[in-house]
């Protein structure tokens, strides 16, 4: 028989008016990597709410090695052995490593916190594992492979014996993510079980031993890894056929649209982030920004847009200023921008789907005339809007924040698209979103830049950039450092490059 | 499964319910007739037109002040300061309808500006502070409903009169006080202010929900980031908000002004005419509909409360305390949103 850690059987979780979780069976042995599979809002953060003790299953039994639990919260989960490491990392930034690690759970002699003691037990784990992770170091000047790397400790340091790591890789860069594969292997070694939520497939294929499928809240199914493939995880997942490599003619750049010169932009603490940058945009090619997070991307993105003031330097959009200007007129002058942060900038998530088709444009003719708004031209426009680009909503009515991400994201989209821009700004357009969607977006981008409209594309994902970049702007430190196309580069260098190595450098390794 | 639209207006319903229960419960616990309190409370609303125009009276500020909350809340700003406004509208009112001597289609028109503007002024502050300085508006209005007290008894005292603790009374080309009302409802105060509150409700309505402005202040209450993305200057409509919320509520103190009492006395405490105003737009779902028929509730519940102690024998401080556990049950209907969609779910 079977050896499982942690057995959760005929799993249902249900919420007013969905059923996130129905009759799911996940079952992981002792020592392996067990993928969670699928899509956003399949229901696989759902059901590891309910083992970590956040959520209360309708129906349904949890074995922990064996024995049958009922985890009410997470301190139960906690003393059962199971460790979470979020998305979103809970550390308190000011901190050292050894603080945070211990925080909740100090030991103390004399009544005083015995900082020595747990600093000495920290470096044993760290070294156990291989994490090389410094005790002493403050959160805030580390790295966030490292900070991560920080939560994995908290977890081990507290007796973890399973851990749930939540789609650990999203934030980090290549080289950050093969080093927390050889942790994850190194940690299985010594008798740690993981359990991987992902809708990546390649890291699943990487380093999983066995993978659980849920599809719409429904259990399809787990599978030995290596008796599968990428094809057969993906349709599995999404329940059809994907292609993955994003079919494109080559590209025939035009004219110069989007045209840069030394610029440079402050972030909102006065640092200057953008250093004196130069980039130009062709229409008819799209052009991708890769980089690590935090290298002047959204700063840029901002003065772009006019929503962060340029310090000096000159951005051109057809050879016209735009400087400077604010956001409206940004928008008139022929700019698209689907924001990186879509419920924040991209919706009024309160306000009905319909109406958030007009955000920008709702004071023009025909939505409106004399400053009195035509109910029935916006919404006749929004249900063009929706059924063009095939969004899922009940109605027209229904509040942007019932929907899910993916078709969040296709409605921001098809408002931005259907301007017919001159220049598309699409800020990390497939973040969060699972392969079908994916799939839709990138094939709308390339459309877009078939009828002759410049793309720029700053995601940080490689495989976006290389999948449908013409051209690849690598951003460090405030500048480009490198412009290269997708043919002549490949990841490895492409991280290298984005983690400030110089072209030679990046060529010889 | 009910639709949103039905659980919207169930909410503030069983809100009512629940409160009138507790009240029956707390006049029971003290040996009062529950049934009959509520029907002296019924009576002393619409038992004879006085009543009736009492309660009319009673709700016509309350429309304005409840407007004014509800018109702030739609773009995310929370104004405390109705209060202040109804003040130095108010003051505006009876000052500007006491000493100019013009035709009234000319001298009613002025007044009832003269005390939006006032108000107006009194949100502009707090709203300019809010957009340019991201001060809370809820600390700056608290602050200006006692400027605004202190500020029009000083006025009254030595500015209007010599020393005296009310105003003269306005004149009859700015009063909206009328024969032909009195007489209707046997001498009730009810006056022509009502009309104007209404008239109010239906621009609110319009503006809020069919123009561009409106379009842009809903958005802004909701989002103000996704706002600015969308080309809107979120400033310029927050301080706009405010603006039209201390018009909506100055409009409020003009009723007081130039309709309930046609003078203005110097204060020793506040009016609770605009903090009731946020009762009174929390109960109607900060909607202009949903404002006006919570606004007539609060002035049924003020003013047949009154007749509780006399027709039920149900002493006046208990008849506090039912009208004050109605309105508990109401600011705490995020409890009963809560109780309606567990059988919601259940019924699924």
């Amino acid at each position: 028989m079977d050896n499982y850690v942690v057995e959760m059987l005929r799993i249902r979780k249900e919420f007013p008016g969905i059923v996130a979780n129905n009759n799911i069976n996940l079952q992981v042995k002792q020592g392996e990597i067990h993928a969670l599979l699928g899509e956003n809002g399949a229901g696989k953060s759902t059901l590891m709410n309910v083992l970590f003790g956040l959520y209360q299953p309708e129906k349904g039994e949890i074995r922990i090695k064996g024995e049958k639990v009922n985890i009410t919260d997470p301190n139960v989960a906690n003393d059962l052995g199971i460790g979470m490491v979020h998305q979103h990392f809970m550390l308190v930034d000011t901190f050292t490593v050894t603080q945070n690690i211990i925080l909740g759970t100090e030991p103390k002699k004399n009544s005083v916190v015995d900082v020595k003691k747990a600093e000495e037990e920290i470096i044993a784990l760290s070294e156990k594992y291989g994490l090389h992770v410094d005790p002493r170091a403050k959160i805030r000047d580390i790295s966030v492979g490292m900070q991560q790397r920080v939560e994995i400790l908290k977890t081990l340091y507290r007796g973890s014996d399973v851990l749930i790591l939540d789609e650990p890789t999203a934030v980090l860069t290549p080289q950050e993510i093969n080093e927390l594969m050889d942790i994850m292997k190194s940690l299985i070694s010594e008798g740690i079980s993981i359990i991987l939520i992902t809708h990546k497939l390649k890291e699943i294929m990487e380093v999983c031993d066995r993978c659980t499928v849920i599809r719409k809240g429904e259990g399809i199914g787990t599978v030995t890894v290596k008796d599968s493939n990428p094809n057969e995880l993906a349709s599995l997942m999404v329940g059809r056929e994907v292609s993955f490599t994003t079919e494109k003619t080559p590209p025939k750049p035009k004219d110069v649209v989007l045209s840069i010169k030394d610029l440079q932009v402050k972030d909102i603490r006065n640092a200057m982030m953008v250093k004196g940058l130069n980039l130009d945009v062709k229409a008819g090619e799209i052009v991708g920004i890769a980089g690590i997070d935090g290298n002047g991307q959204t700063e840029l993105i901002e003065a772009i847009t006019g929503l962060r003031p340029s310090e000096s330097g000159e951005i051109l959009l057809n050879n016209k200023a735009i400087t400077n200007m604010s956001p409206r007129k940004v928008t008139e002058s022929g700019i698209s921008h689907i924001p990186q942060d879509r419920h924040k900038f991209g919706l009024v998530l309160d306000f009905p789907i319909g109406e958030n088709m007009v955000l920008q444009t709702y004071y023009q003719k025909p939505y409106a005339n004399k400053g009195v708004l035509s109910f029935k031209r916006i919404y006749d426009h929004a249900k063009k809007l929706i059924e063009e680009y095939d969004v899922r909503t009940p109605n027209l009515y229904t509040a942007a924040r019932a929907l899910s991400g993916g078709n969040q994201q296709k409605a921001i989209i098809a408002r931005e698209v259907d301007r017919s821009p001159d220049l598309l700004i699409a800020a990390q357009p497939t973040r969060g979103l699972d392969v079908g969607a994916i799939e839709f977006i990138h094939k709308k981008l390339i459309e877009e830049r078939d009828k002759g409209r410049a793309v720029l594309l700053l995601s940080f994902e490689l495989d976006e950039i290389m999948n449908v970049s013409d051209r690849i702007a690598v951003m460090f430190d405030g500048n480009i450092v490198e412009n290269v196309t997708p043919e002549e580069t490949n990841e490895q260098e492409l991280g290298l490059l984005m983690a400030g190595s110089s072209k030679e450098k990046a060529g010889e390794s | 499964m009910f639709s949103n639209r039905l659980f919207n207006v169930l909410v503030p319903i069983i809100s009512v319910l629940l409160g009138l229960i507790a009240g029956a419960i707390i006049m029971l616990a003290f040996g009062y007739n529950p049934i009959e309190g509520y029907i002296a409370l019924w009576n002393g609303a619409f038992g004879s037109s006085y009543f009736f125009g009492e309660t009319v009276r009673q709700a016509t500020p309350y429309i304005l002040t409840g407007l004014s909350v509800a018109f702030a809340f739609r773009s995310g700003l929370f104004n405390i300061g109705a209060e202040g406004q109804v003040f130095v509208g108010w003051l505006a009112a009876v000052w500007i309808g006491s000493s100019l001597d013009a035709p009234m289609f000319i001298h009613l028109p002025l007044t009832l500006i003269g005390a939006a503007l006032a108000g107006a002024f009194w949100g502009f502050i707090p709203g300019l502070l809010k957009a340019t300085k991201g001060v809370h508006e809820v600390i700056i209005t608290i602050m200006m409903n006692y400027i605004a007290l202190h500020f029009s008894n000083y006025m009254i005292r030595y500015v209007l009169t010599d020393g005296s603790d009310t105003t003269d009374r306005v004149l009859p080309s700015a009063s909206l006080a009328s024969e032909w009302l009195l007489e209707i409802t046997s001498f009730s105060r009810m006056h022509w202010g009502i009309l104007i509150a209404l008239f109010a409700a239906v621009v609110v309505w319009f503006l809020l929900e069919k123009t561009t402005a409106g379009y842009e202040l809903r958005s802004v209450g909701y989002n103000p980031h996704a706002s600015r993305y969308a080309g809107m200057n979120v400033k310029k409509n927050i301080i706009l908000s405010m603006v039209i919320a201390g018009a909506l509520a100055g409009l409020g103190g003009a009723m007081a002004g130039l309709g309930t009492f046609g003078y203005m006395p110097t204060h020793s405490a506040f009016t609770n005419l605009g903090f009731d105003g946020i009762a009174v737009a929390l109960l109607g779902g900060n909607a202009a509909l949903g404002t006006v028929i919570a606004a007539f509730l609060f002035g049924v519940l003020k003013i047949g409360a009154l007749n509780m102690p006399t027709a039920a024998g149900v002493p006046s401080e208990l008849v506090e305390i039912v009208t004050a556990l109605i309105i508990f049950f109401v600011a705490s209907s995020y409890m009963i949103r809560w109780i309606l969609l567990r059988f919601k779910k259940e019924e699924k």
